[in-house]
């Protein structure tokens, strides 16, 4: 049996209940995957990143929700928002809280919308994320049961930001799980939405999630993305973006966790005043790998994206990063700048970075610059001769170089994370937001 | 306070200072002058700890502790602060950080809690007022984008904030225009008191028309060649060194 055909095996226990046109996607992505295949390195798009430790696997399924209560006060993040949980890909609606949504917001679990009204998410689902854009999304499309929909009314301006928990269980078969996220707002509408991926530190489990995002025009959509699995999991993720006129998107996208991820990340701006950022950081170590792997289109003129992606690599780690920026042609007067810097804390990590800028337009602003470094050990020697230790030295400015983007992040409780996470000791926020504040009071005073 | 007793440094394998004996009471300010080369500088990063100077022989006491077995930051928290020629720029890593990390660094070593958020706002704002430095300075990098003078300017704050007990000056003056010097020079006469200790290095006498040296010292060729009181530097001034390398030898 292929490794494909062993995958989809798992399929047929599935439930059959799935409305018509469900099922026959269900079907084209089955076909689709059985024909593509796992990728492989000689495939361009996958030249860095070997993925036979997703396709010799034998994941199962999950068939249940439940999760140690302890562990999920830990990990979860303390945001005063709608949450919404997954535990290997299934709902909880014990950890979910959901209660309190403003009138003109949706936020269900896939499987509810399905059930209740799937015509209205018929439209959109599968509309960005099509089955040729990978095997994973076919692979995705065809087992994908569970997941998120999130539908902004026009003009509704979401109070607290949305929360989507997804948690990877340890012990017993490793499963893997197909989540699928849509997020629609509507005209108008103004929401934070952050996808946090976590969970027991012995996981071995393979996320395979795919997230369309579609903006209705002057729509404002923040999407955070937080993933910090164990360093045994397995993550595959794609994020489409489709922008309407003077709509914003602006995506975060960070990186701390798992053995192997791979994300995509898409936006086309398909008209005037639309306006894409992508702020991006990864911090890897051990043997961990990281490809991201990111793309926009700008396929109406007037369209403004910036990108800035950090990337910090310790011990024998490997990242990747290919940028590409696509400039239709008479897509005229568009600003496209993308930056992408890494920092080498170890001779053994490697980081592969690919800036492509393709532009068939010719009145357009654009720019891209890479760079890769150490940590400057003037630096770090000015930081001690003030009493500064090593570790906290090397910290700070490992933190500095993540600042740029950092500084964009405008929850507290995701920064925190990152923050500790990369800096592992530092006292308190590196912003030192309570500090500005009494700064200001101070001389205001 | 401060014990330095037949220092010998080289510096790829090149002797720079040969025998140096300094020390330092609390309460004085010494001047340190010499030609170029002399070894002035090599004097204080050798006490400041930095890497590249090999000590092949002699003694650095501080308050009765070996210097010289102390990490680069212990020296920092044990009231040895330099401050640079050259000051670098730090990106990203804001001022007021640099600061409240130090600070509450050389607290925690006399063990003492952190600093409180407001306690310590009132502390950096008055310093910063006594600098003529706006606040404003406390939210950038540390020095990126800084003028000479303004580098300057900051070394001394971070002076004013750690409260060193022995603040070394290695070329303060140098790139500032009479303004800037007379705000240095204020700032490290604020320092001066019984308890403290200061040391400069600096190749010109105006600096001590604005800090008044207790005690001036001629490096020549890697030893202190002569000392005195101001005078010292002033009669250094009107005659250059020669004279001095003569006698030495003499």
């Amino acid at each position: 049996m292929s490794a494909p055909e062993r995958f989809l095996e798992r399929l047929t226990a599935r439930r059959a209940e799935d409305p018509s046109w469900v099922a026959a996607r269900r079907q084209a992505g089955a076909a689709r995957f059985e024909a593509l295949g796992f990728p492989t390195r000689r495939d361009e798009e996958w030249k860095y990143t070997d993925v036979r430790r997703i396709a010799e696997g034998d994941f199962a399924l999950a068939t249940d929700a439940g999760y140690d209560a302890e562990g999920f006060e830990v990990q979860r993040l303390e945001l005063d928002a709608y949450r919404l949980v997954l535990v290997d890909g299934v709902f909880s609606a014990e950890l979910s809280r959901l209660e309190g949504l403003p009138a003109g917001v949706v936020v269900e679990p896939l499987s509810q919308a399905l059930a209740d009204n799937h015509e209205a998410v018929g439209g959109s689902l599968g509309r960005l994320a099509g089955v040729d854009f990978s095997p994973f999304t076919a692979l995705n499309t065809a087992f994908a049961d569970e997941g998120v929909v999130v539908r902004l009314s026009p003009g509704t301006v979401v109070d607290k930001p949305i929360y989507v928990l997804m948690l990877s269980r340890a012990g017993g078969q490793p499963v893997m799980s197909h989540p699928r996220v849509l997020i629609e707002a509507g005209a108008r509408s103004e929401a934070t939405v952050v996808e946090h991926y976590t969970g027991e530190p012995e996981a071995a489990n393979f996320t395979n999630v795919v997230t369309e995002v579609l903006l209705e025009r002057s729509a404002i959509v923040d999407h955070y993305k937080l993933q910090e699995t164990g360093s045994s999991d397995m993550h595959v993720a794609s994020i489409h973006v489709e922008q309407a006129r003077d709509s914003r998107f602006a995506s975060f996208n960070l990186h701390l966790g798992g053995a192997l991820v791979r994300n995509d990340l898409v936006a086309d701006l398909n008209a005037e005043g639309a306006e894409t950022t992508y702020n991006g950081l990864f911090f890897v170590q051990g043997r961990q790998h990281v490809d991201n792997h990111t793309l926009v289109n700008h396929n109406a003129p007037r369209t403004f994206s910036n990108e800035n992606y950090k990337g910090i690599l310790d011990e024998r780690s490997h990242g990747v990063f290919n940028g590409k920026v696509f400039v239709k042609k008479d897509a005229q007067q568009i600003e496209a700048y993308q930056n992408n810097a890494n920092l080498l804390l170890s001779d053994r990590a490697e980081i592969d970075t690919k800036p492509e800028l393709v532009i068939y337009a010719d009145d357009v602003k654009c720019s891209h610059g890479a760079t890769t470094g150490q940590l400057d050990e003037e630096a770090v020697y000015a930081l001690r001769t003030r009493g500064i230790d090593e570790p906290m030295a090397r910290a700070l400015l490992t933190l500095a170089f993540a600042g740029e983007v950092m500084e964009r992040v405008k929850l507290n409780a995701v920064a925190e994370r990152v923050e500790r996470a990369v800096a592992g000791r530092l006292p308190e926020r590196f912003n030192l937001a309570d500090l500005v504040e009494t700064a200001e009071a101070v001389q205001e005073s | 306070m401060l014990e330095v007793k037949d220092l010998h440094v080289t510096v790829e394998d090149k002797a720079i200072l040969k025998g140096l004996n300094l020390t330092v009471n609390a309460g004085e300010v010494h001047a340190i002058m010499g030609p170029n080369g002399a070894g002035k500088s090599t004097l204080s990063a050798v006490i400041a700890g930095k890497d590249g100077y090999e000590v092949t022989q002699g003694t650095i006491l501080f308050e009765g502790q070996d210097v010289l077995e102390m990490e680069i930051e212990e020296r920092a928290r044990a009231g040895l602060l330099l401050g640079f020629q050259y000051p670098i720029e730090i990106p990203g890593v804001k001022n007021i950080y640099l600061l409240k990390a130090a600070l509450n660094a050389a607290r925690a070593a006399r063990g003492e809690g952190e600093i409180p958020a407001p306690e310590f706002m009132k502390l950096v704002r008055e310093k910063s007022a006594q600098m003529k430095m706006d606040t404003s300075f406390l939210q950038r990098a540390v020095n990126e984008g800084f003028s000479g003078g303004e580098k300057k300017r900051n070394e001394i704050l971070q002076m004013l904030v750690l409260q060193p007990k022995l603040a070394m000056l290695d070329e303060i003056d140098s790139g500032l225009d009479i303004d800037a010097m007379k705000v240095v020079a204020e700032g490290v006469n604020s320092l001066r008191s019984a308890d403290r200790a200061i040391l400069m290095v600096t190749h010109y006498q105006r600096l001590l028309n604005h800090i008044e040296p207790d005690r001036v010292h001629v490096l020549v060729d890697g030893r202190i060649a002569k000392s005195g009181d101001k005078d010292l530097a002033l009669e250094l001034e009107a005659r250059g060194y020669d004279w001095v390398l003569e006698e030495s030898v003499a």
